[in-house]
């Protein structure tokens, strides 16, 4: 579970406060989107999320942990149990698709070898198998979206992040990859999308329970309305 | 045990993890020539110092024990004055041989600077007697008193003003061997510590991705800090071997004559060398290591 107590954030030694008084939680098993203006915080609140930033005042749960207090291995070991999808998807460029995918396996210290079973029926699932080999930049908006997902559960993470998922992809391929994100959600992980599609907000809310966050004004607000 | 385990498995490597940095040719070569380059040169430092350490050695030892009666008399009282000063010198405690040197061997004292023609008979050379001290050694106001009461002409010289200076400066540059192998070590890991830099801004974008995936520091630095190890070990092996042949191939004392004896490896001493790769090897591994994991706290 990810948790925010009155949390602030600013950019830099006395810069421009980003958030406010920010206290929400993100349970486990709940399918959440967060939405707002361009340059409201959206990354800014996922990267809270995932140590890459740190509060600037408040507190800020990571499974139980403050990421201040938490040694650099201490959070490399948090973002092995929190996938993250970027919008430009972040791959190593000189890596094929399927090292690409299996990198936080490497990263942990695990046999890909053993694991290539598991890593075939991943490739199969987001429907990249013939992909498997090709280099990043071959791969097109959709596929290299799909692909990051598959990074970001190999590791069967408890909480998937998404930053504007499907920003550069069109609307067929969105939507499969919601549907992606939906099932995973049914296998009991928690889903938080950072997006100002609300069209792709409607279609989730369609098919699960999903809560909306809007930032607004330096806060967080909850609701569930669009 | 633990860190030679930990330095064959840095070693061995870990395929995967290797393959997630790219590799960086231009760097590579780079590292690979200074490692060579530094490890020539010292090969060449090593043998200095180790050349130098002998012969201050031999100089201290050697001609600490000797000592030389030189005999300046007219030309027909040069034997009776020489008899006196061996009949002295074989009575003096403390001297182990004495004797006259002969006539070709003084001429070959004085062939290098006068040719091998030389007529000894009609110039005025004085007669030299080598004296050899035993482990005592002698009393040399002592000797040079009763040497003035027997043989006015002969001057005792112990060396004392000549050998000093000599050892002195052997040991100096023996210092200056070793100071040069310790300055080539840390140049070494200077330019190691650059190109690790260079290497680690060339990849930020691989390390945010790999931060990102919950890769550790350590792992991420072990990918750079074995490259580097390895490209070190690389070219300080073939700078090494090098160095080594090039020492092999300087003229030999016989052939340039006395200045040069010595200079290079002898015997046990050829094995030297052979640390030098391993070393550089240790070098590239703390100087990347630091480099890396002072610039991966950068990253967040």
């Amino acid at each position: 579970m990810i948790q925010f107590e009155d949390v602030a954030y600013s950019y830099g030694y006395g810069g421009r406060e980003l958030l406010a008084g920010v206290s929400l939680s993100l349970p486990a098993g709940s399918f959440q989107f967060l939405t707002g203006p361009s340059g409201a915080g959206k990354t800014t609140f996922l990267k809270l999320c995932y140590g890459e930033l740190t509060a600037s005042a408040g507190r800020i749960s990571l499974f139980g942990q403050d990421p201040r207090e938490m040694s650099r291995d201490d959070i490399a070991n948090i973002r092995r149990r929190i996938g993250v999808v970027h919008q430009d998807c972040q791959f190593l460029d000189h890596l094929p698709l399927i090292e690409n995918v299996a990198l936080p396996l490497t990263a942990a210290g695990r046999d890909v070898a053993a694991e290539a079973e598991n890593l075939d029926e991943l490739l199969s699932w987001v429907g990249l198998s013939a992909q498997r080999a090709s280099l990043p930049p071959q791969l097109s908006g959709g596929e290299r979206q799909r692909a990051a997902l598959a990074r970001a559960v190999i590791m069967s993470p408890d909480t998937i992040l998404a930053d504007e998922p499907t920003g550069n992809i069109d609307w067929d391929m969105s939507l499969r990859l919601l549907q992606l994100l939906v099932e995973l959600n049914r296998m009991g992980k928690t889903i938080l999308i950072a997006t100002h599609d609300l069209n792709l907000i409607r279609a989730a809310k369609a098919q699960v329970a999903a809560r909306v966050l809007r930032i607004s004004n330096r806060q967080v607000q909850v609701g569930s309305d669009l | 045990m633990s860190a030679l385990r930990n330095l064959m498995s840095l070693l061995s490597g870990d395929a995967q993890a290797d393959r997630a940095v790219p590799p960086t040719g231009h760097t590579a070569r780079l590292t690979v020539f200074t490692s060579a380059a530094m490890a020539f040169l010292a090969v060449f430092a090593l043998a200095l110092s180790l050349a130098a350490g002998r012969l201050a050695e031999r100089w201290g030892e050697e001609l600490a024990r000797t000592s030389t009666v030189r005999i300046s008399a007219p030309a027909g009282q040069v034997a009776a004055q020489t008899e006196a000063v061996l009949r002295v010198l074989r009575t003096t405690p403390g001297i182990a041989e004495a004797r006259a040197l002969t006539e070709d061997e003084q001429r070959a004292l004085l062939s290098p600077w006068f040719g091998p023609d030389l007529p000894l008979d009609t110039l005025p050379v004085p007669q030299l007697v080598e004296i050899v001290e035993d482990g005592r050694g002698y009393d040399s106001d002592g000797l040079r008193l009763r040497l003035s009461a027997e043989a006015p002409g002969a001057v005792l010289d112990d060396h004392t003003r000549w050998r000093e200076p000599l050892v002195r400066a052997a040991d100096r540059l023996r210092l200056l061997g070793t100071v040069s192998i310790l300055l080539i070590g840390a140049a070494m890991a200077s330019m190691i510590t650059l190109a690790a830099n260079a290497a680690l801004a060339a990849n930020s974008q691989v390390i945010n991705v790999l931060r990102l995936v919950g890769a550790r520091d350590a792992y991420i630095a072990r990918a750079f800090v074995r490259r580097f190890t390895l490209r070190a070990l690389t070219g300080a092996a073939a700078g090494t071997v090098a160095g080594m042949a090039a020492v092999a191939l300087l003229p030999r004392a016989a052939e340039t004559g006395d200045f040069l004896t010595g200079l290079g490896f002898q015997g046990a001493h050829w094995l030297w060398p052979v640390l030098i790769p391993p070393l550089a090897a240790l070098v590239a591994l703390l100087a990347t290591r630091l480099a890396a994991l002072r610039m991966l706290r950068t990253f967040t």
